[in-house]
């Protein structure tokens, strides 16, 4: 790819020719805040906020989206820059309802960090409701169109990361909203409850029902792991406090899901801390199911597999390998029917 | 109103009978396109670009697709000129249609036509049938090889679908929401392909400046640039109407001579000169030249030609308000200053002028249309922003006065 070379802020910089202003200025330590761009719904200049100027264009440009080109002279630190970001972000805490206090977001808020960088205590404008009423009919997401500010990448996310093209914008205006299907309530859309939206919310839109009330942001441990789910491995995020998982987000810049989950691996996490979970294995005994160690449990379903084969040959017994596992795990699977038990009958769970 | 006359071509319409359409397939492509360059034609919706530089940015001796729009979305209020084009002359716009077409290589062609615009949805397709059966349009055009074909699409009611890339979205059958550009349509377009957009007033100049030469359009001009100019006058003068007139006319001749002066003998306030987006003038200011480059001095816009005349009994900050709310229900919602801001202003003017303003509201509404400027998807944000600082600027006093009699 050609090198470049431009001046932003009185620095002469080098970039990839088709890197937009925003990533070459980030590479560079120059901070531009942004509220709609994320790395993975990519450029969007809707938000307005990541305004540059550039000399011989008009007005201002998004440094989100304009690539960047040799000799291009930037400025991201104007007074005309300033204001207007000032002004967008004014507008957006006058209307609809950033009360970060009881907000589940407070704590990991865009456009809470992009005030207090901008340095806003409070709007000059009129505060003026939306009046949308929350929507809570999706049994596990928070909808609040009074905090959302229509970056779009929910959308993105729905539409073109995990393709399930459930919620796009509708209306128009100061009346424009995200719609789930043709404008129904969530719980009654043909959402699949991936979570991919609220896992992109930059504000306190979208939030997870389970964490309601939990201040799911503050003095938790996040703990990294591989979701237990299947055998892709996804990376997440354990949020935790006092051994309780309050909520599970994917980890944005790894393999390899990048930060999409499944509705399992993002709201699935219940069977930790429940009761009827087996800690141990049981075996029956007189009619009733027994807690025994693991060597007893092993030694007892070894030497019944082994009476079955002998008692009725090998093609008595079956082995369903698990979906949970790892291709790894499958295989040992397969050897222990094949070369131990001494038969073909190997299976998946999601076949039979 | 008049029956809209479709039939009867070989009569000649007013400018021709596609005489210029035969001249023109006797000539090469780049012939017709340099004409045009020639004349110093301008974009007539609004923007004024030069038309011949606008088809330099098609891909030039391309074998590709390259599509044509006719934007006949007549949105901007004030203006009434694309549709007494295509009701009583729909061959003009058709003819002109056909030879840039002919000249940027384009195949198919759109005419995006306003949604309420729903009586010349139901003949325009008749001029076209009528024009595909004298072998004007369609396959073939008189024997010459040459083919391309025109659809009618009826918008659904929205302002910006007159902003090129949301008409392309529209057209596309998408939300009506301008694209970021770069890249533009004259490389990414209507389903990613190159694509001109003109309006139907320009298409029209098209014919006259083939069948009599970029000289003789230009001459059309008081100032030796630009042709005629059609201006649509409203408002309180004693003939409303549609006027051609050459371009460069000043303003007085055309509000006291063409529309006859302000109706009821009263003063004049205030005119806007090319349709709601446009700088306001004070009556002090109107001597002057109906031209882009003159307007542009003055600092407001020759726009779409759409005069809106003000006698003295209009109360300015009524008409900016009138403007904000139009502009906030018409805004497409996707940038954030566009969507937020025009609801913000629509909010303090409307305070203002029901006596219940601020002392800061004024300056804050300034700062919108100050910031506002320049920080929008696409020219909307102009549109709102300018108007009203303009207002606000010229006539301060009412907007103050509102504040202090609260």
């Amino acid at each position: 790819m050609n090198k470049i070379t431009l001046n932003i802020d009185g620095r002469e910089l080098q970039a990839k020719s088709g890197q937009s202003l925003l990533s070459v200025a980030r590479e560079n330590g120059i901070y531009i805040p942004t509220l709609c761009y994320h790395p993975r719904t990519k450029k969007a200049g809707k938000c307005r906020i990541c305004v540059v100027a550039v000399e011989g264009l008009p007005g201002l440009q998004v440094s989100c989206s304009l690539a960047a080109a040799d000799g291009m002279i930037v400025h991201t630190y104007t007074k005309k820059i300033i204001e207007t970001r000032k002004m967008i972000v004014e507008l957006y805490l006058a209307s609809g309802k950033h009360d970060c206090p009881t907000c589940e977001a407070d704590g990991e808020c865009e456009l809470q960090d992009v005030a207090k960088v901008l340095g806003i205590e409070k709007s000059g404008f009129p505060m003026s409701d939306k009046g949308y009423v929350t929507d809570s009919s999706s049994p596990m997401i928070i909808r609040d169109m009074n905090k959302c500010i229509h970056c779009y990448r929910c959308i993105v996310g729905c539409n073109d990361l995990v393709v399930n093209e459930v919620i796009e914008m509708g209306y128009r205006g100061s009346r424009m909203t995200v719609v789930c299907d043709l404008d129904s309530p969530m719980g009654d859309s043909s959402c699949v409850i991936c979570g991919e939206c609220v896992q992109l919310c930059p504000t306190g839109a979208l939030t997870e029902k389970k964490a309601a009330g939990k201040e799911s942001n503050r003095d938790t441990v996040k703990v990294r792991t591989t979701c237990p789910y299947c055998g892709v491995g996804c990376q997440i995020f354990l949020h935790v406090r006092d051994n309780e998982i309050l909520k599970v987000t994917g980890v944005e810049a790894a393999k390899p899901n990048y930060g999409s989950l499944c509705i399992k691996g993002r709201f699935g996490y219940d069977f930790v801390n429940s009761h009827d979970r087996l800690k141990s294995p049981l075996v029956r005994k007189d009619g009733k199911l027994v807690e025994v160690s693991w060597d007893e449990a092993l030694d007892y379903t070894a030497k019944k597999l082994s009476q079955i084969k002998n008692d009725h040959g090998p093609d008595s017994i079956v082995g369903i390998g698990c979906a949970r596992t790892t291709n790894e795990d499958n295989y040992l699977m397969m050897k222990l029917m094949r070369g131990v038990i001494g038969t073909n009958n190997v299976d998946h769970c999601a076949r039979t | 109103m008049k029956k809209i006359l479709t039939a009867n071509i070989s009569g000649g319409t007013k400018i021709s009978g596609y005489e210029a359409l035969k001249k023109t397939l006797s000539m090469r492509p780049e012939e017709v396109a340099f004409m045009v360059e020639r004349s110093g034609l301008r974009g007539r919706g609004g923007g004024g670009f030069p038309a011949g530089l606008k088809w330099k940015f098609l891909p030039q001796n391309s074998r590709g697709t390259i599509y044509l729009i006719c934007n006949a979305d007549e949105g901007e209020p004030g203006t009434f000129k694309d549709r007494h084009i295509m009701e009583f002359d729909p061959h003009l716009l058709i003819e002109g249609m056909v030879i840039a077409a002919y000249a940027v290589g384009a195949k198919q062609g759109f005419i995006y036509l306003r949604g309420e615009y729903g009586w010349i949805a139901k003949f325009l397709p008749k001029a076209i049938d009528e024009a595909v059966r004298e072998g004007l349009l369609g396959d073939n055009i008189l024997g010459s090889g040459f083919s391309f074909y025109i659809d009618v699409f009826r918008g659904a009611g929205s302002y910006v679908c007159g902003e090129e890339t949301a008409l392309i979205e529209s057209l596309e059958g998408k939300p009506g929401r301008p694209r970021l550009r770069p890249p533009f349509p004259g490389t990414n377009g209507l389903y990613g392909k190159p694509t001109l957009v003109h309006n139907v007033t320009t298409f029209s100049c098209i014919p006259f400046i083939i069948q009599n030469g970029p000289d003789a359009f230009k001459a059309a001009s008081s100032t030796g640039r630009g042709g005629t100019k059609l201006f649509s006058i409203s408002g309180h003068v004693n003939k409303p109407g549609l006027y051609e007139y050459p371009m460069g006319t000043s303003l007085r001749e055309l509000i006291y001579e063409a529309a006859g002066g302000i109706k009821g003998g009263k003063e004049l306030k205030a005119v806007i000169p090319g349709g709601l987006s446009t700088p306001i003038l004070r009556a002090d200011e109107i001597d002057v030249s109906m031209d882009f480059d003159t307007l542009a001095a003055v600092k407001t816009m020759l726009g779409s030609g759409g005069i809106i005349v003000m006698d003295e009994t209009v109360s300015i900050p009524r008409v900016a308000q009138k403007a904000a709310r139009f502009y906030a229900h018409e805004s497409c919602g996707q940038c954030a200053p566009c969507r937020e801001g025009t609801a913000m202003i629509k909010l303090l003017l409307d305070r203002m002028v029901n006596g219940q303003g601020e002392q800061d509201d004024l300056d804050q509404v300034m700062r919108l249309c100050r910031y506002i400027n320049g920080s929008t998807i696409c020219a909307f944000g102009y549109a709102v922003s300018l108007p009203i600082a303009a207002m606000i600027r010229k006539f301060r006093n009412e907007f103050e006065a509102l504040l202090e009699n609260r």
